[in-house]
């Protein structure tokens, strides 16, 4: 195989006017930011009932696709395919600034923003929490260093064992996000085991839907060839993880029917929980999950546009899904009293109503922003790019055609 | 210094509670001594000798009396902007029917200050915590707002402070942008009182709640749980809530 | 041009002093005056100097004594702090205002303070909260003060 040539992508107007315009995304976000800490949280839609609202939603997201972009890099350096070699830079790249974006988002929500030093400073070790914050910035870290291994020449031999290392940390991170929810036991949507394996896969998921469309977005702008082989391996690969997380979506629901005490929040998800259940079945299952593997794997998988598609309808389902997991989980009401209706001033016994307010999108939306910025940020001062994915380039024994 | 001249001393103030003023102690003996009886001094540590608890009897809970609520309010200034869905309620009146039979029953629900609480396991910083006499408070110092003790409680006992607050009362602090719950009135407990909801329903001969030490066997609240039959909300969980019920 | 940017910056800064020293003490910040000495020969619950230097120290321990452990003492305690250094006026300054004796420095030094976003900024209005069971006259007195007097048999249900 060839020596792979690595390119930062070229400066000048266009690439500020790129960063510009992601920039005001981010702009925008700090300024929601503002917005909810200086009135309080009650100018957006999350109360005292249902607790984490869109920010949560788009943070978990994010942070459950970094881990999974990590994963290119992961089959090149860990599972030895030569193939995904020269993604895994941007791969890791990619990790860190999803990452970085999620966490941002879940520091601006605090009510106390200003505290953050306090998080860093004070640590209950027995919360997953703050687990998690070690985790995530031990991931960075770890990322980094394999990064090094990979750009620094010298390095070389050790990108496997650091590449080892970032993947072992990436699933225990995406477990530890997972379990996030799996230990609140007072909730039944989230007080499942299955919750932390089916994060894993959903990482593998969504971490490469967003990939594969910032792989495609960037050779296009920076105009450099990139070869169908890899794609079509990308996008059989998300195939298979599509339609495993769809899989461990059943078999979430499915064992959840099997516990008497989860029936009532089964049916809420599954029949009658008005927007759930439609995000559920429509947005979930139908948009983000059937629809892009039949554009996957039809007629259409050949095609950029719909690859591209494919992987923004996986992007828009695994939104829905979080989205129904941690809002749905707590607009459903605590059981506390069996066998009783209940009732109160600080609704009890009712499904909480929550709808999401502009403030919190666009926050979650600048969370995306920060992790695109910083991406195409890195890629111009660092070789992250090589200069060509054209298919001879490569792997020179494959071919556009058996790679489909 | 000039602000320190032409005042009057007022050495009361000082001498009082501070046992740290060892000049108090001489000048005034006996404030400390017979006012201590088996309260804790000011200057002491709590322990785990004690461990408070709450009895509550949903017999005794009157339908429509909301007097817990509202001492409660007025006792920590918590005064709402009419908001139901953000304003703080660390105590509520819950109403029971039974499916089956129609039977209905009320109850106030608080924080059960529970001796596993899992807000206290959850917390990144430590700010949800359990004082050694068991009550379980958020330190607000050092919380940060996450809000994942509200995500982990299972009776909903939190609220967060979802806009910013003026005229907090002296002895309950309390702000934008942390988590808080029911303190058991930690300030009166320490001065050997007891909490405003359990005064109120007393006060209208209600009888329903009734606060002391669980751990020791000859108080009220100790007798009474071994007399009769109580139970815990959510049981299942094994928390080993320091608020009981009775009549559920 | 380079030298010519020098020039005009210390121009700028050699007027602003002119301007600061013509103002004279008035820049200097008004501390409002205590309501009370903690002895006859201290101000404040330790030498003023100690506590214009460490006051944030003594509060920060106590507020971990008080939150974590239930230690309520008074000494350093901030209730206290503000019954003292603060009037019970009506019109008694916020800790916004510069005439507020906790603002009246740290606005001067430019350190921010975030005690008051949860704490009183004013001596309570009514302390009858503390002690329901207590008589007399709660707004003249701090609580302090109630539990003394009923400690010593004056003020009993
Ligand atoms: S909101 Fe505050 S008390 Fe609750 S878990 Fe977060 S930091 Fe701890």
């Amino acid at each position: 195989m060839k020596q792979v040539d690595y390119r930062e992508i070229e400066g000048g107007l266009p690439f500020y006017m790129l960063v510009g315009a992601i920039g005001v995304f981010v702009l925008a976000a700090l300024g929601a930011a503002y917005y909810m800490e200086h009135n309080g949280h009650w100018v957006t839609g999350m109360s005292n009932q249902v607790i984490w609202g869109t920010p949560h939603v788009f943070a978990v997201f994010l942070i459950v696709a970094a881990s999974g972009a990590l994963n290119v890099a992961s089959i090149s350096s860990v599972f030895g395919k030569t193939a995904y070699k020269p993604l895994a830079r941007l791969s890791g790249l990619l990790a860190i600034t999803l990452l970085v974006g999620g966490l941002a988002v879940l520091v601006l929500d605090l009510g106390r923003p200003d505290r953050l030093i306090v998080a860093m400073t004070y640590y209950n070790f027995k919360s997953i929490f703050a687990w998690n914050i070690m985790l995530y910035t031990g991931f960075m870290a770890v990322v980094g260093v394999y990064l090094w291994m990979m750009m620094e020449r010298k390095m070389n031999t050790f990108t496997r064992a650091a590449g080892m290392t970032a993947f072992i940390w990436r699933l225990t991170l995406t477990t530890g996000t997972g379990s996030i929810f799996g230990f609140l036991v007072a909730r039944q949507a989230f007080d499942a085991a299955i919750m932390a394996p089916m994060f894993i896969i959903m990482s593998f998921s969504f971490g490469l839907a967003i990939f594969i469309l910032v792989l495609m977005a960037l050779y296009k702008w920076a105009d450099r060839p990139l070869g169908d082989a890899i794609v079509f391996r990308l996008k059989n690969l998300l195939g298979v993880f599509v339609a495993a997380v769809l899989y461990f979506v059943i078999a979430y629901h499915l064992t959840n029917l099997y516990g008497t005490e989860n029936h009532g929040v089964e049916r809420f998800i599954l029949l009658d929980g008005g927007i759930y259940t439609q995000l559920f079945w429509i947005v979930q299952i139908g948009i983000g999950s059937l629809l892009p593997l039949a554009l996957l794997y039809g007629p259409g998988g050949k095609s950029r546009l719909w690859i591209s598609i494919a992987c923004l309808l996986t992007i828009i389902g695994g939104l829905a899904q979080i989205y129904i997991i941690i809002i749905g989980g707590q607009a459903y009401p605590m059981e506390m009293f069996p066998g009783k209706e209940v009732s109160s001033s600080f609704f009890d016994g009712v499904v909480a109503s929550y709808t999401p307010s502009l403030p919190e999108f666009v926050l979650g939306f600048g969370g995306v922003a920060i992790a695109l910025a910083a991406t195409v940020v890195g890629t111009r001062v660092l070789r992250f790019l090589p200069v060509s994915l054209a298919d001879d380039q490569v792997d020179p024994h494959h071919s556009a055609t058996d790679a489909a | 210094m000039s602000e320190e001249s032409g005042i009057d001393i007022y050495r009361r103030r000082f001498l009082s509670g501070s046992a740290t003023a060892a000049a108090g102690m001489a000048i005034v003996p006996g404030v400390f001594l017979h006012e201590i009886g088996h309260a804790k001094p000011a200057a002491d540590p709590v322990t785990s000798d004690v461990r408070w608890g709450m009895l509550i009897d949903s017999n005794k809970c009157a339908e429509g009396c909301n007097d817990c609520v509202k001492a409660c309010n007025d006792e920590h200034g918590l005064t709402g902007h009419d908001r139901p869905a953000t304003d703080a309620q660390w105590i509520r009146k819950v109403k029971l029917k039974d499916k089956q039979t129609g039977h209905t029953q009320t109850l106030p629900l608080l924080c059960q200050h529970c001796e596993h609480p899992p807000c206290v396991d959850v917390c990144p910083t430590g700010a949800s915590f359990k004082r050694h006499d068991g009550i379980v408070l958020v330190d607000k110092h050092i919380c940060i707002g996450c809000r994942y003790c509200m995500m982990a409680c299972p009776y909903k006992a939190r609220s967060f402070v979802h806009e910013t607050l003026q005229d907090q009362l002296p002895h309950a602090p309390r702000g934008k942008g942390t988590v808080e719950s029911c303190t058991f009135c930690v300030h009166r407990v320490d001065n050997d009182g007891t909490p405003a909801c359990v005064e109120a329903c007393s006060a209208e001969n209600h009888n329903a709640m009734v606060f002391g030490d669980l751990n020791d066997t000859s108080s009220e609240i100790s007798k009474q749980l071994r007399q009769h039959s109580t139970s815990q909300i959510r049981a299942d969980l094994q928390l080993n809530t320091g608020v009981r019920y009775r009549g559920i | 041009m380079l030298k010519n940017s020098l020039i005009i910056l210390l121009l700028a800064f050699t007027t602003g002093f002119a301007m600061q020293s013509q103002a004279g003490g008035s820049i200097l910040p008004e501390i409002p005056e205590a309501q009370a000495r903690f002895s006859e020969d201290q101000g404040c619950v330790e030498p003023t100097a100690e506590m214009r230097r460490n006051h944030m120290q003594y509060i920060l321990h106590q507020r971990d004594e008080t939150v974590h452990e239930g230690i309520r003492t008074n000494q350093y305690s901030l209730n206290e702090c503000i019954n003292c250094h603060v009037s019970d006026a009506e019109d008694a300054p916020r800790v916004s205002s510069e005439e507020h004796f906790c603002n009246s420095c740290h606005s001067y030094a430019a350190v921010s303070i975030d005690c008051f976003q949860c704490h009183a900024d004013r001596p309570a209005k009514t302390t009858n909260i503390h002690l329901p069971s207590t008589g007399g006259t709660p707004e003249q007195l701090a609580t302090e003060n109630l539990r003394m007097l009923e400690s010593e048999g004056i003020a009993h249900e």
